[in-house]
């Protein structure tokens, strides 16, 4: 009782006191529990155990737990045969470039925008403000178009990496969000680096990227599940089914495999973002109300 | 100091750049790149680059193609309005904006008040909320693409299906789920809420520890019980960031594509037809090449009307919003 943990405020200590407050929220509590388990817990425990579940079984008795035991050779099957272990590896590279383009742009464009400050800083900040303003859709047919015929370039980006690399970068959000946190930082400490002798790469490099750990990890955190997630755009991009990521596989690999196996090449899809969001809970529960509600 | 100073000037109208200050005297390229001009430049260098690149130029770019016509293979031309007509004409266009806002009007009722609800339960748990948040999240981090195609086999139609199986236990079904009419758009939109909601109640949970602790003292002070408190100070509290969560709510449902891509292509009878994905038809749909011009004035007639709603919205609950 004493603890308070996590007493909002809304009911108070005498109320707490009461067998009637005590019973009713509590179990209004239990049964929300009780619920997130079913709703939120269990279609994943489902998938977990039909991944492992011979495809027979899922089939006739898809509630039933391991009636005619377990069948582990899914999870091979679709590692090796469906080639999911592949698509695995290619979604890590295009997680990683997405990634590290989402970090390079953020870093140094908040860097500039919010440290350095050149004149023309409020018309930048301007034209980033409106982009978050543009559903993403305006953007599909264009950015395609873009790829396939790129101005300047006579080269089409088509199976290309890049192609879902480079625009992956564009994240207002993240520059907005970085910027913030870079307007924060004490100016003192710039000031004094700057009467030491540090010129802008040094600040940017030894002082002003140590001290924005936290926000980059954010960043880093939601581009990698960003990239994990993405579907549409690497979808028209990559062509060549070699080089597509596992999100864009599964629907084909459904219409190929038997039900165990492609039960199972989505659990190893789902296997990373839960480790990393059991990892990072505390980041993503911090940071996941803003993320998720750009996203919309 | 000089670096103080400069640090206010964003907070002035933007308008100040374009005007009278560009007078500085003797201000050279010369002096421009002693005074680190250069080197800023650099570091704006991949911003400029991705974001001229791939969002400013597209977003004009798109404008440019809804008024002509293109297809990649002969050189573009100037066709007015055509693109827009065409659009307004097709007979899918007011099915498609008609499941639209079916689907978001759903997806409101379903996932809205929710996660409110269980924001406010798990706000007063009194031990381990952590495992009530992070339940109520994971949905969010599984991939929506493995979230649709799980949710697929569970509506298996059939008697043995998940879903089905399970309501049998209960004697109710077989329900036919994703193959009718009927029942195929509140599917979506079941799935659609049990892998966002998450999201939103940790918005909730956040902007609940915002609200003050005296407020709620003062209420039990003049006798008010716990749902009066709820109705009287939490909701009142919470009233920001209930209408944003709204208004992004309904962007975020009018441009649902995955799950009428993936569960239904639209089907049953265009059944579960959105504009996304007449958006999608139109520009990738035909492997004889795209009607860029449809779907690039569709986009635009889409991106207009949420502008639009989304003005009229701020509007109309300005005054309630800030009171």
């Amino acid at each position: 009782m004493s603890d308070g943990e996590g007493s909002g405020g809304l009911i108070s200590h005498a109320e707490w006191e009461r067998p009637s407050v005590r019973w009713g929220i509590g179990s209004l509590q239990a049964l929300l529990l009780v619920g997130l388990v079913v709703f939120g817990l269990g279609p994943i425990l489902w998938l977990t155990k039909s991944a492992i579940t011979p495809t027979l079984d899922t089939i006739t008795h898809p509630m039933g737990l391991f009636t005619h035991g377990t069948a582990w050779s899914n999870l091979k099957e679709a590692w090796t045969t469906v080639h999911v272990g592949r698509y695995f590896w290619n979604t890590v590279v295009l997680a990683f470039g997405s990634w590290a383009s989402q970090l390079v742009v953020a870093a140094t464009g908040g860097f500039a925008l919010s440290v350095l400050r050149p004149k023309y800083a409020t018309l930048i900040n301007g034209l980033l403000l409106t982009t978050l303003f543009v559903p993403a859709v305006v953007l599909l047919v264009p950015l395609y178009i873009e790829i396939v015929h790129p101005p300047l370039v006579h080269h089409s980006f088509i199976d290309s990496y890049w192609a879902v690399w480079l625009p992956a970068g564009a994240s207002a959000f993240n520059v907005v969000l970085v910027k913030r946190f870079f307007d924060n930082l004490p100016r003192e400490i710039f000031e004094a680096a700057r009467i030491d002798g540090a010129g802008p790469f040094r600040l940017f490099w030894s002082i002003v990227l140590p001290m924005s750990k936290p926000i980059l990890g954010v960043v880093s955190i939601f581009a990698v599940l960003a990239s994990w997630k993405d579907f549409l755009w690497p979808l028209l991009v990559l062509t060549n089914p070699s080089e597509q990521p596992l999100s864009v596989r599964l629907p084909s690999i459904q219409a190929q495999t038997s039900l165990g196996v492609f039960l199972a090449s989505m659990f190893i899809a789902c296997l990373v973002p839960i480790a990393g969001f059991l990892v990072f809970q505390r980041s993503f529960l911090r940071g996941g109300g803003l993320g998720g509600a750009i996203k919309g | 100091m000089a670096v103080i100073d400069s640090s206010r000037e964003p907070a002035l109208p933007s308008t100040r750049g374009l005007s009278g200050v560009q007078a500085v005297p003797r201000r050279t390229p010369i002096t421009w790149v002693r005074g680190g001009g250069l080197t800023t430049l650099l570091f704006l260098l991949p911003l400029l680059f991705v974001f001229g690149a791939f969002s400013w130029y597209p977003i004009v770019r798109t404008v440019i193609m809804s008024l002509q016509h293109t297809n990649l293979v002969q050189p573009a031309t100037w066709v007015g309005f055509r693109n827009f007509e065409q659009v307004w004409h097709d007979p899918l266009f007011p099915v498609a904006v008609k499941n639209t806002a079916y689907f978001a009007g759903l997806a409101l009722l379903f996932g809205y008040p929710i996660p409110l609800v269980a924001a406010v339960l798990m706000s007063e748990v009194r031990k381990r909320r952590g495992i009530y948040s992070a339940l109520a999240y994971l949905p969010v981090v599984i991939p929506p693409v493995v979230a649709v195609l799980l949710w697929k086999v569970f509506y298996d139609a059939s008697s043995l299906g998940a879903f089905n199986t399970v309501l049998g236990w209960v004697h109710l079904g077989p329900y036919p789920w994703l193959q009718s009419q009927g029942w195929a758009m509140p599917s979506l939109v079941l799935e659609s809420t049990w892998a966002n909601a998450g999201a939103t109640v940790i918005i909730y949970l956040a902007a609940l520890t915002g609200v003050q602790t005296e407020l709620y003292e003062a209420a039990s002070v003049d006798g008010a019980g716990i749902l009066r408190k709820v109705w009287h100070v939490t909701l009142p509290q919470l009233r920001g960031v209930l209408l944003v969560t709204m208004i992004l709510q309904i962007i975020g449902t009018a441009q649902v594509f995955l799950e009428p891509y993936l569960f239904t292509s639209g089907g049953p009878a265009n059944a579960t037809l959105t504009v996304l994905l007449m958006i999608f038809n139109y520009a990738f749909g035909n492997s004889l090449g795209g009607n860029y011009g449809a779907a690039t004035a569709l986009s635009l007639m889409l991106a207009g009307f949420l502008a639009v709603f989304s003005l009229v919205y701020l509007r109309a609950t300005r005054s309630w919003s800030t009171r």
